[in-house]
C-alpha cells in the first residue's frame, strides 16, 4: 500500500474509492434518485436485458447522473422486452418498451435529462408496495 | 463496478449461524451462474437484528433476507441477483400483519432508530479500510491535526455535549480539556474496550464492525491531549473484535495513518492492544490501567484522576468504546448538528443492547430522550408471546430496574438516574410476567460477589451478607426483619465502597425493594413465589377432578409425600413436600397445579 502523506493525498483517495460504496450510499435514499429498473425476468434476459443494464449502468456513470440502477422481476409485458421502467423522484413511473443499447442512452439523455418523451412508452397502470 | 452487492452480517451472532459459510456459498453460486462480474459479496459488521440473523442484505434494492441458511444461497443467487425476484420466504414478516417486508427501511425496527455510532456497522467491510476511507473515514483526523489546534478542537467536542457512554456520563470535551493541561514527557489514550455487564455487546459490535472509527477517535483524543500512545484494553474473549482492530491497525499504519508524522504533519501516535482477562471490575478506570500495568485488576482511591496520574503514572485519558465511535462524526457533521440531537443535558444517541423476553432482540440506536414504550413496542416487537411487560433492567449490575410507570419517561442520563437506574453501558434486560424480581436481584448479586475484587471489605462482605438473605427469602425463610437488614446493608455498601462496582453494586436490590415491595413481602410473609420462579416457595397441588389416579405421581415422589388409592385422586402432604417438581413432569394428565 502506498502511503497517504496529505490531506489532498486522503481526499484523491477517497474520490477513487468511493465508486464502489456507490450503491450502497445511494440505497439509503433512493427516494431521492432518478430510479431505474430493469425487467431481467426469463423473456427479458432471452431478450438481452442483461446487455441493457449495463449499458444503463455505463451511460449513467459516465454522464454522472444521480441514478440508482436496480433489476426487477418480470413486469408482465413479455411482448414488448425488454422493458425499463424510470422513476424520477415525485414522478409517475414510465415504462420504456424494446429497449436496446441505442434505446437505453436515448432514455437517459433525452428522458432523464431533457423530460423529453420518446417513443414506445407503455401504459403503466399498476401500482407497486 | 458492480451492480450489486450482497451484504452479509460477520458479527458474532451471525457467525455462530454459519454467515461465514453463507458468504462462501454465495461466491460460489454467483461463480456458478457467471455473475462475478455484476455482483459482489461483501462481509459487514452488525446489522442489529440478531434475532433473525443471520441477514443477506441485497443493494441497491435494499431487500433484507433473514434466517439464512447456508442451503439458501443458491436460491438467493438463481431468483433474486439473475432474475430479480425477491425470495418471499426469506423477507422479514410483520408480527401483526403477517406481511412481507422487504426494505428494511419499511420495518418497525429500524424506523425509530437512527445510527451515529454504528453508522458503519452492516454497511462497510471492517477488515477493509478503503470501505472506511470511502465513507469520509480519517477526513475528521485530518481536518483536526490540518486545521485546528488542541484547544480549537476540545472546544468542538465540549459544544457537542458528548458524554461518556461507557456508565456514569461524565462530558468528554471537559475530560479531555482536564488531561491536556497535565504537563509531561508522555501521555496515554486508552480506549475501555473492557465490556462486561451481562446482556451487553455495543462495544464488541462496534470494534467488530467498524474499528477504523475507534483508532481515528483515539488519534484524534491523543493529538488533543498531546498523547503519542494510544492503548485499546479489550478482553481476550472477544477474539473476532481482537482480529478486526488488530487488522485495521496494521492496514493504518500501512496507510500512514497512525505512525511518525501523520498526513504530513507534526503529529505522530500509534496504538496498540492491552487484554483483559474479562474481570468486571476492569471496566473502572483505575482497576484497568492497574491491570494493563500487569498489576491484579483492583481500583485504588481517586483523586488523584488517571488524568494526572495514570499508566505508568503519566496522565491517561481513558473513554469508552462507544465514546470514541461518535468523536469522527462530531467533526465531520459540526457540534451544532451533534447537540441538536437528543435532550437537554444528554447529546446524540444512545446504542442499547436489548435481551430478554422482547420479540426483537439485538442491537439499536435511538436518540436521547426516546421513551421506554417507543423502544420495547416499537422497536422491540413487544414482549414474547403476547405475556405481560413487568419490568425492564437497564444498566446492568450497577443499574436497577424500570417498570410500567416509566414506560413514557424519556430516556437520557439524569432522568434514569432519578428514576433509581442508571445508563450505564446500554444493557437493556425486558422481564415478563413470569419473572420473580427476588430471584432477578439475586441473579445480580451473585454476579458482583463474583466480579468482586475483595480490595475494601463492604463489597466483599457486604455483598456476600446481601446474597445471604436473599437466598434465606428464596427459600422461604425470610422475615420482614430481613427486609430491613436488606436495606440498611445496601445503603452502607453504596456509601462506604471504594470503587463504582461497589457503590452502585446494591441498586439492583433497592431499585426491586422500591418498585416490587409486594413481592419481597410475598415471598417473606406468605411464602409464595407468584412468578413461580423460587422452586422452594412452590406449592403444588393434585387436581381431583383431573386426576385419574394412574399412582405415577406416588411413584416417583422421593419423600413419599404422595397418598392415594388407585383410580381415586390422589392427594399431596404439604408437611413433607420438599418442592421438587417430579410429579409435576411426570403427570401425563396435568392434573398437578403449581402455584
Amino acid at each position: 500500500m502506498t502511503k497517504i502523506k496529505s490531506l489532498d493525498d486522503l481526499r484523491q483517495k477517497k474520490q477513487q474509492l468511493e465508486q464502489n460504496m456507490e450503491i450502497r450510499e445511494k440505497s439509503d435514499h433512493p427516494e431521492s434518485l432518478v430510479q431505474i429498473k430493469v425487467a431481467m425476468a426469463t423473456c427479458g434476459i432471452a431478450s438481452g436485458a442483461r446487455t441493457v443494464m449495463n449499458a444503463l449502468v455505463e451511460k449513467i456513470k459516465k454522464e454522472n447522473i444521480a441514478a440508482v440502477v436496480t433489476q426487477t422481476g418480470c413486469m408482465g409485458y413479455c411482448y414488448a422486452e425488454p422493458t425499463v421502467e424510470v422513476k424520477k423522484p415525485g414522478q409517475d413511473p414510465v415504462v420504456f418498451s424494446y429497449v436496446d443499447v441505442k434505446k437505453a442512452e436515448e432514455i437517459v439523455d433525452k428522458y432523464i435529462r431533457n423530460n423529453e418523451l420518446l417513443d414506445g412508452i407503455l401504459p403503466a397502470n399498476y401500482q407497486t408496495i | 463496478m458492480y451492480k450489486m452487492q450482497l451484504l452479509v452480517c460477520g458479527g458474532t451472532g451471525c457467525r455462530a449461524s454459519a454467515s461465514a459459510t453463507i458468504v462462501e456459498k454465495l461466491n460460489e453460486s454467483l461463480k456458478a451462474h457467471g455473475l462475478t462480474e455484476d455482483a459482489q459479496v461483501v462481509t459487514t459488521g452488525c446489522f442489529g437484528f440478531c434475532e433473525k440473523g443471520p441477514i443477506v442484505k441485497v443493494i441497491p434494492d435494499n431487500t433484507f433476507y433473514t434466517q439464512v441458511r447456508p442451503e439458501d444461497a443458491e436460491e438467493i443467487v438463481a431468483e433474486h441477483i439473475l432474475k430479480g425476484r425477491k425470495v418471499a420466504r426469506l423477507l422479514y414478516e410483520n408480527p401483526e400483519t403477517q406481511e412481507h417486508v422487504s426494505d428494511s427501511r419499511h420495518m418497525g425496527f429500524y424506523q425509530k432508530q437512527m445510527r451515529i455510532a454504528l453508522r458503519n456497522c452492516g454497511v462497510i467491510d471492517p477488515e477493509n479500510i478503503d470501505e472506511y476511507i470511502a465513507r469520509e473515514g480519517y477526513s475528521a483526523l485530518a481536518q483536526v491535526i490540518s486545521d485546528l489546534t488542541p484547544e480549537q478542537a476540545i472546544d468542538m467536542v465540549k459544544q457537542s455535549g458528548l458524554r461518556g457512554r461507557g456508565g456514569a456520563g461524565f462530558p468528554t470535551g471537559l475530560k479531555w480539556e482536564i488531561t491536556s493541561k497535565f504537563s509531561s514527557d508522555q501521555k496515554y489514550v486508552v480506549c475501555n474496550a473492557d465490556e462486561g455487564d451481562p446482556g451487553a455487546f455495543m462495544d464488541r459490535s462496534i470494534l467488530e464492525g467498524d474499528p477504523n472509527t475507534i483508532i481515528e477517535a483515539m488519534a484524534i483524543c491523543g493529538y488533543c491531549i498531546g498523547a503519542s500512545k494510544g492503548l485499546v484494553y479489550i478482553r481476550a474473549e472477544y477474539p473476532l473484535a481482537i482480529k478486526r482492530l488488530q487488522i485495521a491497525i496494521n492496514q493504518a499504519r500501512e496507510y500512514g495513518l497512525l505512525g511518525d508524522k501523520i498526513l504530513g504533519t507534526n503529529f505522530s501516535f500509534d496504538m496498540e492492544l492491552r487484554y483483559g482477562a474479562g474481570a468486571f471490575v476492569c471496566g473502572e478506570e483505575t482497576a484497568l490501567i492497574a491491570s494493563m500495568e500487569g498489576k491484579r485488576g483492583e481500583p485504588r482511591f481517586k483523586p488523584p484522576f488517571p488524568a494526572e496520574d495514570g499508566y505508568l503514572h503519566k496522565p491517561t485519558n481513558v473513554n469508552n468504546v462507544e465514546t470514541f465511535a461518535n468523536v469522527p462524526v462530531i467533526f465531520l457533521k459540526g457540534p451544532e448538528w451533534f447537540s441538536s440531537i437528543g435532550t437537554e443535558k444528554s447529546k446524540g444517541t444512545k446504542v442499547f443492547a436489548l435481551a430478554g423476553k422482547i420479540n426483537n432482540v439485538g442491537l439499536i440506536e435511538v436518540p436521547m430522550g426516546i421513551t421506554l414504550r417507543e423502544i420495547i413496542y416499537e422497536i422491540g416487537g413487544g414482549i414474547k408471546n403476547g405475556k405481560k411487560f413487568k419490568a425492564v433492567q437497564t444498566g446492568g449490575p450497577s443499574g436497577g430496574c424500570l417498570t410500567e410507570k416509566h414506560l413514557d419517561t424519556a430516556i437520557d442520563f439524569d432522568s434514569l438516574v432519578a428514576a433509581g437506574s442508571m445508563m450505564g453501558s446500554g444493557g437493556m434486560i425486558v422481564m415478563d410476567e413470569d419473572d420473580c424480581m427476588v430471584s432477578i436481584a439475586k441473579f445480580y448479586l451473585e454476579f458482583i460477589v463474583e466480579e468482586s475484587c475483595g480490595k475494601c471489605t463492604p463489597c466483599r462482605v457486604g455483598n456476600k451478607r446481601m446474597l445471604e438473605i436473599l437466598e434465606k427469602i428464596c427459600q422461604g425463610k425470610g422475615n420482614m426483619e430481613d427486609l430491613d437488614h436488606l436495606r440498611n446493608l445496601a445503603y452502607v455498601i453504596k456509601d462506604t465502597s471504594l470503587c463504582g462496582l461497589g457503590q452502585t453494586s446494591p441498586n439492583p436490590i433497592l431499585s426491586t425493594l422500591e418498585n416490587f415491595n409486594d413481592e419481597y413481602i410475598a415471598h417473606v410473609k406468605d411464602k409464595r413465589c407468584y412468578a413461580k420462579q423460587c422452586k422452594a416457595l412452590a406449592r403444588y397441588t393434585i387436581i381431583p377432578e383431573v386426576c385419574t389416579g394412574c399412582t405415577v405421581c406416588a411413584r416417583n415422589c422421593p419423600v413419599e409425600a404422595i397418598t392415594g388409592e388407585r383410580r381415586q385422586p390422589h392427594f399431596i402432604n404439604q408437611d413433607i413436600c420438599i418442592h421438587c417438581g417430579v410429579c409435576y413432569t411426570k403427570c401425563k394428565f396435568n392434573a398437578i397445579l403449581v402455584q
